[in-house]
């Protein structure tokens, strides 16, 4: 590995590291109660919640999918989410 | 899956449910893009910048445990003398032992000679990175590696250092307290403190899972329940007057705060902890009558 002056990197490169491996329990969403709020993508220390742009409704707001490829299994969602739209389950791979 | 663009990228390897990540995320949410941002020594520099990598979207410079504050303040001298500091803004982010410990002499520093930053403390309670020490930011009676409970303790012996004070007595047109458990509250507190001339300081309180000890999805409601419970009153003052405060309708007891976490599980076991707590519960009850929490 060739170090750079002053260690520098190139931004974002961090998406390399796929921290989904991390998880026991995935989020899994069900629509049919989602009020569209986004608290879930807000309360995410991941980021891996995302806003689905092809799920507009007419005013505007998005249903939120997960990127599972980075998502710990944290939990954090399903237990603020005021719907309980989110369950965690157990993730057999 | 849709293009998506983050200030700071997953892939980070904090651990799930981590505090500094939902931390530095609403303070880069509040900033927006045109920033630089200044990371002492702790858990959110080592977890975000495993090295050739790292997740910050924007300029964002290592400084020591010691001296954030001064690498702050040179970073706005510089663009000041190059004539090119315009709009962006220089945001020291710090863990609470190189805010409230070891930083703290530079970091005065650079609010009295009035430097135009500023500083977000994310206060975790402890130096979590090397492995739970006390700092002093940890509260009364939690149990920490170097301040354990046993025949002669009752865990953290001393009460949590005011820091929010300490650098309003600098002469800050703005400091305030915040906590991750309210987002948009943090969001507009950052964004206020950004826009305000002058050093500026935020202090957000922020559950840490792992040092905790709680579950990794409880975060965000220990963040809350610290607020409701009132041993985190939510204020902003300007100009060394205390001009918002969040009020807090029908107060938790202290009790259902600490059971939450392991680090005060002791508390609840040893014989005259209730006498621990009940000291816990008066630094409360002196929060509700400082800052007129439930008036």
């Amino acid at each position: 590995m060739k170090i750079t002056n002053g260690a520098v990197c190139e931004p974002g490169t961090a998406m390399a590291n796929k921290t989904g491996g991390w998880r026991t329990y995935m989020p899994v969403f069900d629509y049919s109660l989602c009020i569209r709020c986004g608290i879930c993508e807000t309360v995410c220390p991941d980021m891996s919640i995302f806003s689905d742009v092809s799920s507009a409704d007419e005013k505007g707001r998005f249903l939120r999918k997960v990127d599972y490829d980075y998502c710990k299994g944290c939990g954090i969602c399903a237990n603020e989410c005021p719907k309980g739209v989110i369950t965690m389950t157990l993730e057999e791979k | 899956m849709s293009e998506r663009f983050n200030l700071l990228t997953p892939g980070h390897s904090g651990c799930a449910g981590c505090c500094d990540a939902l931390a530095a995320k609403y303070v880069l949410m509040g900033v927006g893009e045109d920033v630089i941002v200044v990371n002492p020594t702790g858990c959110l520099e080592v977890m975000t910048s495993p090295f050739p990598n790292t997740a910050w979207n924007v300029p964002w410079i290592h400084s020591l445990f010691e001296n954030g504050g001064a690498v702050a303040s040179g970073i706005e001298a510089a663009l000041k003398s190059l004539g090119r500091k315009g709009n962006t803004k220089i945001v020291g982010i710090g863990g609470d032992g190189s805010t409230m410990d070891i930083g703290i002499g530079s970091l005065s520093g650079a609010f009295e000679r009035g430097h135009d930053i500023l500083y977000v403390c994310i206060d975790n309670e402890a130096y979590m990175n090397t492995g739970n020490q006390r700092s002093s930011g940890t509260p009364l009676g939690a149990s920490t590696s170097t301040s354990p409970p046993g025949s002669v303790s009752y865990g953290n012996p001393t009460h949590k250092k005011d820091m929010t004070r300490i650098m309003a007595a600098h002469g800050s047109p703005y400091v305030a307290t915040t906590s991750i458990g309210y987002a948009n509250d943090m969001i507009r507190k950052v964004k206020k403190a950004a826009e305000t001339v002058g050093p500026t300081y935020i202090h957000s309180h922020a559950p840490c899972p792992t040092g905790w000890g709680f579950d990794s999805s409880k975060t965000i409601e220990i963040a809350k329940l610290a607020v409701e419970t009132c041993l985190w009153p939510l204020y902003e003052m300007e100009d060394g007057e205390v001009t918002q405060v969040r009020k807090v309708k029908d107060p938790k007891p202290v009790e259902e705060y600490l059971k939450a976490q392991k680090r005060f599980r002791h508390l609840f076991k040893m014989e005259d902890g209730d006498k621990e707590i009940e000291k816990i519960q008066k630094q409360a009850d002196r929060n509700i009558e400082y800052y007129g929490l439930n008036k």
